[in-house]
């Protein structure tokens, strides 16, 4: 079984020299983020991980939870786990101090995010939707609800749950049926809802569900569709806990992953729920939250990545098998042998460069929230539009690529349960899935971020990229020279897409949006290639100025180097499929489908 | 009544320590250190006396680098009221730390000094009975229990015989065996309230402390690599080899 050690120096790095902590520690309200105030965080971060919750990570998926007469039993450890998370105060990370929160920026909160999920995927999606749930009150909610909710999922004290989908809309939240009937003061909510995470658990005393419902004289479709607190427990005036609410959990589903996380079938009847902002407005209110939610789960790619190469790192140097190539001998370890030293390098690039570009993100998801200057705000959030559906779809599947690898470099031992490979896979195939499929933010990326605004912000980006290249010429290191070129030629092809994109998706959709996915992970390479060329980059300056940990930074230059050899190399392969591909993505009919 | 936690920075216990090539001493450019876990009991010890309301103040202190204020912003979060570095760059030895301790102590006129019984690094086991020699005060090393109570502690200690609880007059220094207590978890409201507590820099000179090393460093070098061993077939192979061959039975 393998021992999660947060990657610390790796995190720093990005932290302080690619995502720009101390630019970020300048906005008002984030004056506490200074650099040693991150080291510090992450340190007792990076214990409470390893040990508390990455103990019980296999045990957790061994285990399940489980579901008995309307009550969830979390798995062994996980409700001590949660409470010791309380005591420590971590959830309340990046809640503002109003609500009895630290008020850190969203940079600081990332890597200690990444770390929960890395140990334990499971146990962090109950305070990532907390905190969803959270964000959300503190939008749109009313003042009494944000008294009556905020502190205490803050603390985490109470939980709180996401309730959109049911089981005729999924993807199309348009089709949802749950009725909201007005009652005086409240609503009467009644309807099901399913895959609902951590909907009913013994970590709390009481959850706090966001549902989402239709007033009976809503419109049809998404304009009708309205945001409702419906807690576990009703909350009398005085704060105490009053009558149970009429929300329950009927069952909970058996799954491929994240077995100690319970996902709950919701049954609300005549629930008492009350609204959040206006009613027909939440779908609105949920796209609000959806950049913070879309980022979690991008991360969540990151986490499993950086566990699944642990993982196969640690296999890799302790397995013995075969000779050296060069030297002959006696069997030795198969971290020397080349194509097991490829996997790992694919692994080690690719999770470096998702790190980076996530972290990269949340730094401008502050700066889009806090900078003081309307012009700024504005220009950054375009950017974390463009970049989130890359973060949430590239990430993702990257993740479960880098948990596949992790499987094949165990061999056979992979393919069996107790090396703990096999669960970074099964646990990393939900990624891509909720939130929004990898489908949904390829066309979000395609339709919103791209054509619709004519490719302003793509273009603006490609400029940055055509920028950087003038910095990376000036470079003697032949390994940058080498990834220059490689980068070079990732940003011809999204550049050649965003023409394709922008010449086809008023004229029909269907064209531009057949080569969504892959223009997603093209978007994610190049974007990814461009946060380990700028990495390369500093690291050729520290090495030159002697500033310390060499072996660091000679080994971010090579990987950058791989990352252009092997992934980004993969960007003009990319650009043929979306530039020509289309046409027979929608050619047969679909009883030729049908026809072999 | 005021504590003092003395607290050393030593390589992180998950370091694999590295001598350095010349043979000078083990290699810490660019290697993790942390707070000695025997002064991180240590500090939990005292905290848990301020919460039983027994302590009143607890006060950390940390020899050498200027880096060692991590250490003790370490200490800050885990709960110390306030911290003291006696910044040196000289290589401060146990009897030289003793010295400057001595020093602080006179200034802080603390009832209890609590530190590691030794620090993971040199394993010396020296620096809690010097002090306490220099004070003239008593000490309870190894301490795996410690009630505290009518100007007196009552501590258990861990020998190889057994437990050997004694009672000593305060002030005293008792110094911290492994088992004495668990140490918590650090929370992020109060790593974020150590920026905030006061952290006062003093110097050897101004304490009138010669910390000039008395011993000198001839040679480190790693251990020797274990030897493989041999299976037995039997209990009765491996009686047989403890008699005859170890002569241990």
């Amino acid at each position: 079984m393998s021992v999660y050690t947060a990657p610390l120096r790796d995190m720093r790095f990005v932290l302080n020299e690619l995502a720009g902590l101390a630019q970020i520690a300048t906005l008002p309200g984030y004056e506490e983020a200074t650099p040693d105030t991150a080291d510090a965080i992450l340190e007792e971060a990076s214990k409470f991980a390893s040990e508390v919750l990455d103990p019980l990570n296999y045990s957790g998926d061994q285990e399940g939870s489980s579901w008995h007469q309307g009550e969830v039993t979390t798995p062994k450890g996980f409700r001590q786990a949660y409470g010791k998370y309380v005591a420590g105060g971590w959830g309340a990370l990046p809640v503002a101090a109003q609500w009895g929160g630290q008020g850190l920026p969203r940079l600081i909160a990332t890597p200690v995010e990444e770390m929960w999920c890395s140990a334990n995927m499971s146990f962090s999606l109950c305070p990532m939707l907390t905190q969803g749930a959270l964000h959300a009150l503190e939008l749109r909610g009313s003042a009494e609800l944000q008294k009556t909710f905020l502190p205490k999922m803050a603390s985490g004290e109470w939980t709180g749950t996401m309730n959109l989908t049911e089981p005729q809309a999924g993807s199309d939240l348009a089709l949802l049926r749950t009725r909201a009937e007005r009652k005086a003061e409240h609503y009467l909510i009644s309807g099901q809802k399913i895959f609902i995470t951590f909907g009913e658990h013994d970590y709390t005393e009481n959850i706090v569900h966001l549902v989402l419902a239709r007033t009976p004289d809503a419109p049809e479709g998404v304009k009708g569709i309205s945001l409702f607190v419906v807690p576990k427990f009703l909350v009398n005036a005085d704060g105490s806990l009053g009558a149970r609410n009429s929300a329950h959990c009927v069952s909970i589903e058996h799954k491929l992953g994240i077995h100690a996380s319970p996902t709950a079938v919701m049954a609300f009847d005549h629930a008492i729920g009350y609204l959040v902002g206006e009613e027909n407005r939440g779908l609105e209110y949920m796209f609000i939250m959806m950049n913070a939610a879309r980022f979690a789960v991008g991360l969540e790619g990151v986490s499993i990545a950086e566990r699944a190469f642990q993982r196969a790192l640690a296999y890799a140097r302790d397995r013995v098998q075969g000779r050296d190539l060069a030297a002959g001998g006696k069997a030795v370890p198969i971290i020397r042998h080349p194509d097991v030293r490829r996997m790992l390098m694919l692994m080690k690039s690719q999770t470096e460069a998702m790190r980076a570009l996530a972290y990269v993100a949340a730094a401008a998801l502050d700066t889009a929230h806090g900078h003081p200057d309307k012009t700024v705000r504005q220009h950054t959030q375009a950017f974390v539009d463009l970049l989130i559906p890359v973060v949430k779809g590239w990430c993702t599947e990257t993740g479960i690529e880098v948990a596949s690898l992790g499987v094949q470099v165990h061999g056979g031992m992979g393919f069996i349960e107790e090396t703990g490979a096999a669960q970074h896979y099964r646990d990393a195939r939900i990624t891509t899935i909720y939130e929004g499929t990898t489908g949904i933010q390829a066309n979000d990326l395609v339709g919103r971020k791209i054509a619709r605004e004519a490719g302003a912000t793509a273009k603006a980006l490609l400029d940055e990229l055509r920028k950087l290249d003038t910095e990376l010429a000036k470079s003697r290191n032949a390994d940058i020279q080498a990834l220059r070129a490689s980068l070079a030629s990732g940003v011809k092809a999204v550049s050649d897409c965003v023409d394709f994109i922008l010449a086809h998706a008023g004229k029909d959709p269907r064209v531009a949006f057949a080569g969504a996915v892959p223009f997603l992970k093209l978007m994610g390479i190049v974007c990814g290639g461009w946060q380990m060329a700028r990495a390369a980059l500093i690291s050729e300056r520290k090495l030159a100025a002697n500033d310390g940990d060499a072996a660091f930074y000679s080994a971010k230059i090579v990987t950058a180097r791989f990352f252009g050899d092997h992934v980004l190399s993969q960007a003009a392969g990319l650009r043929d499929t979306v530039v020509n591909g289309s046409g027979a993505v929608m050619a047969l009919s679909e009883e030729q489908f049908l026809a072999a | 009544m005021k504590v003092l936690v003395p607290v050393k920075r030593v390589v992180d216990y998950n370091v694999k320590v590295r001598v350095k090539a010349d043979g000078t001493g083990v290699e810490t450019a660019n290697v993790k250190m942390s707070m000695n876990p025997f002064d991180e009991i240590a500090l939990e010890e005292a905290i848990r006396l301020r919460e039983a309301g027994v302590a009143s103040e607890v006060v950390a202190v940390s020899c050498g680098v200027q880096a060692c204020q991590e250490t003790l912003r370490t200490a800050l979060a885990i709960g110390a009221d306030r911290a003291i570095l006696v910044e040196s760059d000289a290589e401060l030895q146990p009897l030289a730390v003793a010295k400057l301790l001595k020093a602080v102590c006179a200034k802080e006129s603390p009832q209890l000094v609590i530190l590691g019984k030794q620090a993971i690094d040199d394993d010396a086991n020296q620096t809690g009975q010097m002090l306490a020699a220099l004070l003239g005060w008593p000490q309870a090393t190894f301490a795996s229990k410690v009630k505290v109570g009518d100007g007196r502690a009552q501590v258990t200690r861990e020998v190889d015989g057994g437990l050997d609880t004694i009672s000593v007059r305060l002030p005293a220094v008792i110094t911290t065996d492994l088992r004495l207590n668990e140490p918590r978890y650090v929370t992020l409201p109060n790593i974020m309230k150590a920026k905030k507590k006061p952290l006062e820099t003093l110097k050897p000179d101004a304490l009138g402390v010669d910390v000039a090393p008395r011993l000198r460093t001839l040679k480190v070098t790693e251990p020797p690599k274990r030897q493989a061993g041999v299976k037995v077939p039997d209990a009765k192979a491996l009686v047989d080899k403890l008699r005859n061959e170890a002569k241990v039975i």
